[in-house]
């Protein structure tokens, strides 16, 4: 079966298929998110008291630059492709994929020394919120994980076949990985600041 | 093609733009929350300048400073929900149980 529009734009859309998909499962994404950040605010008003100083600040402005930096790294192996260089493209997308699980370890640490010293989400209102508005961010980063992985390894084979569709794949997840670190440019202040 | 790789050439000169902003402006944020100010201030100042670096990253990386009517349609409306599902906690708030009636 050949899947139409995955290249040429559909004419009533302006768009391929691909990219009107990607941006339709990330206003869902919003709405994901969106619950939960409401629901943070309802918790945070109701609260008689919040906790602040909780979590490590270094560690969340360090998750934070190594995000900003990945989002460069995916955007230029995106950029690489459209300037023809597929060297460039396999670096970028390699160190976006690195940079990626550097994050998930430093969250590892910052996980681990919450629940050595019992305060996992059962402790409070605020922890229960942090692990489940991180984890939910965790799993989206995981995701974007496998996904690179597939276009490093498998999935590149599609270059040689169809270059243009395979710009397009990196576009898309492109497009899914500056939201991941759009929601953390908002968890970053929310949870580790405010 | 030739001019799709210049066009896109030009485009890496503003990717390192906003990174280097989206890196002052991380800075800025975590300087600022070391002032202690009060918690209506401080909440106002962090969320206007992570709406900024989101707002950099939507319209920079993800082209959506120049992109179809359809993905602003679409946008438009997440944006409206989004609107009404942030408010949800002042309606909860309005709702209280008359005990005395």
């Amino acid at each position: 079966m050949n899947i139409p529009y995955t290249v040429e734009e559909r004419p009533d859309t302006g768009l391929s298929n691909g990219k009107f998909g990607i941006w339709l499962f990330l206003a869902s994404e919003v709405m994901l998110f969106g619950a939960l950040f409401s629901t943070y605010i309802l918790l945070r008003t109701g609260a008689a008291e919040w906790p602040h100083g909780e979590l490590s600040v270094t560690l969340g402005a360090i998750n934070t630059v190594i995000l900003i930096s990945s989002s460069v790294t995916m955007v230029m192996a995106w950029a690489s492709l459209k300037m023809n260089d597929w060297g460039k493209h396999r670096l970028y997308l390699i160190a976006t994929f690195v940079l990626a699980g550097v994050f998930l370890v430093n969250k590892y640490f910052e996980y681990s020394e919450h629940l050595h010293a019992g305060e996992g989400p059962w402790h409070n209102t605020f922890l229960a919120i942090y692990f489940t508005l991180t984890g939910l961010h965790g799993l989206h980063i995981l995701g974007g994980m496998v996904v690179m992985a597939y276009f490093i390894g498998p999935g590149a084979k599609m270059w040689k076949t169809s270059p243009a569709q395979f710009t397009n794949r990196i576009e898309a997840t492109g497009l899914y990985w500056h939201f991941v670190d759009l929601v953390w440019i908002f968890l970053f202040p929310v949870l580790y600041l405010l | 093609m030739h001019s799709d790789q210049e066009a896109v050439r030009k485009s890496v000169r503003s990717y390192m733009t906003v990174f280097a902003m989206l890196m002052v402006f991380t800075v800025i944020t975590v300087a600022v929350s070391r002032f202690h100010f009060a918690v209506p201030v401080a909440i106002a100042i962090a969320l206007i300048i992570a709406a900024m670096k989101g707002a950099m990253v939507a319209g920079v990386f993800m082209h959506l400073s120049h992109e179809r009517q359809a993905i602003y349609g679409t946008l438009i409306l997440t944006v409206l929900f989004f609107v009404v599902l942030m408010f949800i906690p002042i309606f909860t708030d309005m709702d209280h149980i008359r005990l005395n009636h």
